[in-house]
């Protein structure tokens, strides 16, 4: 993988994600497969809006190489609040750190940053845009659990504003999968993602409802449908029970369907599918830490 | 002289936008911020015969000489159009539009949650696609309507 930085889905190849992929396993058989490489490597994490397992798992990928991070903190107690612009804030942050990892609430602002410095930029999630590391380690689950040619995977919920489908969707037209978007319709893709499905010449196929389409499902991907998306708390209840997963729901599944979600959950996936062999997401997020490890070990690598 | 020609009268320095497709006249003043108020001498011809094509609109602006940006854009919604330069009563320089693989600084993303509506100091930037326009920040299409998005 020859890239500066890591942006969007979009700019991944099937030899990028592989080459991703196959280092990420060899540090989750070995995580001290890097050794002290990166000793001197600090890696910059400016979260401008709320994450858990994103930034932890950088940070524990950080360290787990060697590394170490700072951490801008939350944008409460940084220049931020007194109106420093990001491009400002990344040139100066790249001036303490090796790389940076950005989470921002405006579109496009990890490639925007990523035109004002030197190192390299991970797109931690870019508002109702991208999320290309968390597609990463999507696709290494996926990968270990079905493969990644010759399945069927349903995505559900909120494919409008949910930039982790928007990124996996973009990701998979790399490999033989046919795409199931399951969503009420004022929640259905954005224009400018259907657009790059079509122009990938992708197998997709949208649905108002699981039913039909969960017995050929290898994998289903849940996210999670968001109250403020909706004028009215009853609309919201309504549909947000008719997207949701309770084990009763798998009876109609395969045996080896897996259920991913990238959490936060709410109640999308009831605590009962915890307990059942489909329960995949905990993995999912566990794998996220051996894949940011390969993902940093490629970006930082100066070889 | 040709009879289009003479429909409108002559200016001694600015800018000549012929071919400009029929009745798209009106959105390349928008394009060139021109609503009539700035005093600035300005002759119109729409559906006017063309040899080339059929019919077409004619822009005359006394004072104002296409920048390239502009120049641009208005390969986007006046593809056949030709730009002449006057100075003086003369052509100085007459050219095709040619359609740029993207433009920047003229138009505004309609996202409002793009990047580049967020006070940061970065130029909206579009690939030009076959078929409309697309931000290279935030991915957003533009498809229709183009001239709705210029930057005041």
């Amino acid at each position: 993988m020859r890239h500066d930085h890591l942006l969007t889905a979009k700019q991944l190849s099937r030899a990028d994600i592989e080459t991703v992929l196959d280092r990420a396993a060899a540090f989750d058989d070995n995580p001290a497969a890097a050794g002290e490489r990166y000793a001197d490597e600090l890696l910059a994490l400016c979260f401008f809006e709320p994450s858990t397992r994103t930034k932890m798992s950088f940070e524990t990928a950080a360290k787990r190489l060697g590394g170490d991070v700072v951490d801008m903190g939350s944008v409460e107690s940084s220049s931020v609040k007194k109106g420093e612009s990001l491009a400002d804030t990344v040139r100066v942050v790249e001036g303490y750190a090796d790389g940076i990892v950005l989470r921002h609430p405006k579109q496009g602002a990890a490639k925007m940053a990523s035109e004002h410095v030197d190192v390299p930029v991970v797109n931690a999630g870019d508002g109702a845009g991208h999320h290309p590391s968390q597609t990463l380690l999507d696709l290494y689950t996926i990968r270990e659990h079905a493969g990644l040619d010759d399945i069927s995977i349903g995505i559900m919920g909120d494919l409008k504003y949910g930039r982790t489908v928007h990124s996996l969707a973009h990701a998979l037209t790399n490999f033989d999968v046919r795409q199931h978007f399951v969503s009420p319709e004022s929640l259905q893709l954005p224009r400018s993602v259907r657009y790059d499905l079509h122009e990938a010449g992708a197998q997709v196929q949208e649905h108002e409802s699981l039913d039909a389409v969960l017995p050929n499902l290898d994998v289903l991907y849940v996210t999670r449908i968001q109250r403020e998306r909706f004028p009215d708390e009853d609309e919201y209840e309504a549909v947000a029970g008719e997207y949701s997963i309770t084990p009763e729901t798998l009876d109609a599944a395969k045996d080896d369907l897996a259920v991913m979600h990238p959490l936060p959950r709410v109640d999308e996936i009831a605590a009962a599918v915890d307990e059942t062999e489909n329960a995949t997401y905990f993995e999912q997020a566990h794998n996220g830490v051996p894949v940011r490890m390969a993902l940093l070990d490629l970006l930082l690598d100066d070889d | 002289m040709t009879d289009t020609e003479l429909r409108v009268s002559k200016i001694q320095n600015g800018t000549v936008i012929d071919h400009v497709s029929a009745g798209e006249a009106l959105h390349v003043l928008s394009l060139l911020g021109i609503d009539g108020t700035e005093g600035t001498p300005m002759s119109l011809g729409m559906n006017v015969p063309s040899d080339r094509l059929g019919r077409k609109d004619v822009v005359k602006v006394e004072g104002r000489e296409l920048s390239d940006s502009e120049a641009e854009v208005l390969s986007l919604i006046a593809p056949e159009a030709t730009i002449n330069i006057i100075r003086d009563y003369d052509v100085v320089d007459k050219r095709r539009v040619e359609r740029p693989e993207e433009v920047g600084g003229v138009l505004v993303c309609p996202n409002r949650e793009c990047i580049t509506n967020a006070g940061e100091p970065v130029e909206p930037t579009f690939a030009v696609l076959e078929d409309g326009l697309r931000c290279e920040y935030c991915g957003e299409l533009i498809r229709e309507d183009i001239t709705a998005h210029l930057r005041n």
